[in-house]
């Protein structure tokens, strides 16, 4: 392999990660707070219709990222206002959220499939590091939203585990009703995590249909959402594990059609599959280590200060 | 629910019951529905096949339905049996995957007439089945795409390996090597037809390899937006997609189902109905190319439209001996021409095409 296709390859793993680092993101910090979300797919897709039409609508990505934040935002809102106010069920509120979110995105982006972006967001090359030797010419030459996620992922990690609110999230997560006779609004922070991480969903569909494809068409997510909900797990909620278990189903899914063009004859059926079963090993291994991985030990569970 | 609210329900169910209007009474007006595997957006095959659906309302008075992302699966039973059952007797199935199912209902419904898509897997006296002999445009786009390259590395981001695929790729090989013997071809395997994160992928992976005009059988823009960003050449599929990448887009293989449509419209009506696996092509205008790219050279025009001509008058033949596959075996010996049942039930790629083969997939 020549290296300018090493860097081709390693330029395309890193955009395909990009969509479950956001997604997976915004769910450890649901996660974290105790709230388990099962709808990431739906407000992916929420997401990434709202981005097109603001894009299509107004011309500017930037606009489109917003309104993709704010859509998955207020989708995640209600997850919110029925798991942790009316402590309904969050598996099945979740799994609720994904179904009525491809609905709703499907119904929404009717009338732009197939319309072409007027503005995505194209590759910038950062001058200087740009040039440096592989790793440089495929990490600098992204655009501006994968940019973001480099800066966001260090400084989520760094907000969640070293800072006084962090804690407070996490005290949450673990338990709640210590928090909360600590003084800890259990409610206001479960609310806050819910949708602030539901808008990370969203800005993870958003990088699809303003960067990546960049379109809209029905189920453009086509399954990411529920490969970053097994990321969470896979990274045992840590957003810095996270990066490279994002980036790893990223490469199998780059690698995947470079081995077709390199004359491998890699059956097209089992790759596709692999993100599938690494998953499920980790789901497997997880079962066997739960003690030892940092899984939030109030997760799922609905507070109430009466219990 | 409490024994009243069961009453109350089972009260308002007969009520909605009553006002549903009864079986359409002897219709003037053909009701023709539509059954799509997609939805119909801006390009591609459902798009073309919605054009037809709403000429039938110009030119027929036909009342219309249509009902979009219908999975191929008994799920489609149902539908054609709700679409039947609202009057509609005329169904389009534009589907390969609907054709077993469409038999089921077809021998249930004796005066329903059916218009599918699979050749091959069967008929009924109340079923037909439409297809395009997508291989003559195909070969078309390939000596453009043979003359166009300047890396001579021309990539092609395929489907599915079936017979209703490969014909199409051999023949797009054998367009590029008849213009241009030393171009390379090669081809990718998404396993989707519609799924454009994975087919821009498939086309980036082409383009890193050195492609410079990416040619698909897929039913997205996708490898269309892939080549526009690169800077590159793209051939579309189905529809004209030069919105997705005006300079990128040389031509592609367009469907018109506008007049065997309403052809076949007027035949059940007229009690004409024939029931056949239909193949149209370049000579009826079921096919045809999407409007050339200005950058294309008179002389490569020229040369274009002398082989649509020589296809349309049988002079020249796209699959014709001697033809190896990608194995060494010779498939078509020399002098000799393929039935067209040979090319609808093709399983091997061409000999030269570089990608991996239909049996590994």
């Amino acid at each position: 392999m020549s290296e300018d296709q090493l860097v081709r390859l390693l330029a395309a793993t890193i955009a395909m990660g990009t969509p479950l680092v956001f997604a997976a993101f915004g769910e450890i910090l649901a996660e974290s707070s105790g709230v388990l979300n099962l709808g990431v797919e739906g407000m992916m897709l929420v997401g990434a219709v709202a981005a097109f039409i603001a894009v299509v609508v107004t011309g500017s990505p930037w606009l489109g990222v917003v309104a993709g934040m704010l859509g998955a935002g207020a989708l995640a809102a209600g997850h919110a206002l029925l798991t942790v106010t009316l402590r309904a069920d969050q598996v099945t509120a979740g799994l609720a959220l994904a179904l009525f979110g491809g609905g709703l995105s499907s119904f929404l982006g009717k009338s732009y499939i197939g319309v072409p972006n007027p503005a995505p967001f194209a590759a910038i090359s950062v001058p200087g590091l740009s040039q440096l030797p592989i790793l440089g010419r495929s990490v600098f030459t992204q655009d501006a939203l994968v940019y973001v996620s480099y800066v966001m992922i260090p400084l989520g990690w760094w907000w969640l585990y070293r800072t006084r609110p962090g804690l407070h999230l996490r005290a949450c997560g673990e338990s709640p009703g210590t928090a909360d006779a600590m003084g800890i609004g259990v409610v206001a922070i479960r609310y806050a995590s819910v949708i602030v991480g539901g808008m990370f969903a969203g800005l993870g569909g958003a990088y699809l249909s303003l960067a990546y494809v960049p379109a809209w068409t029905e189920n453009l997510t086509a399954g990411l959402g529920w490969i970053a909900l097994a990321l969470v797990i896979f990274a045992t909620w840590n957003p810095l594990r996270l990066v490279f278990g994002a980036y790893l189903f990223g490469s199998v899914e780059a690698m995947g059609f470079r081995a077709q063009v390199l004359g491998i004859q890699a059956n097209t059926i089992v790759l596709r599959m692999m993100p599938y079963v690494a998953t499920l090993t980790v789901m497997l291994l997880l079962a066997f280590w739960r003690r030892r991985l940092a899984m939030p030990s109030a997760l799922g569970l609905p507070y109430s200060r009466e219990q | 629910m409490t024994r009243q609210g069961i009453r109350g329900f089972v009260l308002i169910a007969l009520l909605a019951a009553m006002l549903v209007p009864g079986d359409t009474l002897a219709q003037a007006k053909p009701k023709v529905a539509f059954v799509y595997t997609g939805p119909i957006g801006d390009a591609g095959w459902t798009f073309q096949h919605d054009i037809a659906r709403r000429h039938l309302e110009q030119a027929l008075g036909a009342e219309t339905t249509y009902i979009e992302s219908m999975p191929e699966t008994a799920d489609a039973v149902r539908v054609m049996e709700q679409l039947i059952q609202k009057g509609y007797k005329i169904l389009f199935m534009t589907s390969f995957g609907y054709q077993k199912l469409s038999l089921e209902v077809a021998k249930k419904h004796p005066d329903v007439f059916i218009v599918g898509t699979g050749p091959g897997i069967g008929l009924a006296p109340n079923v037909k089945t439409m297809y395009g002999r997508i291989w003559e445009p195909r070969y078309l786009t390939g000596l453009i795409a043979g003359k166009m390259t300047k890396s001579n590395t021309v990539g092609f981001v395929a489907a599915h390996p079936t017979p209703g695929v490969l014909p199409g790729i051999n023949a797009f090989a054998l367009g590029v090597w008849a213009a241009n013997p030393q171009a390379k071809v090669k081809v990718v395997w998404t396993r989707t037809w519609y799924d454009p994160p994975k087919e821009k992928a498939a086309a980036k992976a082409l383009i890193d390899a050195g492609a410079d005009v990416i040619a698909q059988h897929q039913d997205s823009p996708a490898p269309v937006q892939a080549a526009a960003e690169a800077g590159k050449y793209a051939i579309g599929n189905n529809s004209n997609m030069a919105p997705f990448g005006p300079k990128a887009f040389l031509t592609g293989p367009v469907y018109d189902w506008r007049p065997l449509d309403e052809a076949n419209v007027k035949a059940i009506l007229a009690g004409q109905f024939k029931s056949e696996d239909y193949y149209g092509g370049l000579s009826d205008g079921l096919l045809s190319l999407a409007p050339l790219h200005e950058a294309i050279p008179d002389s490569v025009k020229k040369m274009v439209e002398q082989a649509r001509q020589d296809i349309i008058s049988g002079k020249l033949q796209v699959f014709k001996g001697p033809i190896k596959d990608q194995e060494g075996t010779l498939r078509v010996p020399a002098g000799e021409v393929m039935s067209l049942k040979d090319i609808t039930s093709t399983r091997w790629l061409v000999h030269g095409i570089d990608g991996p083969s239909p049996t590994a997939q």
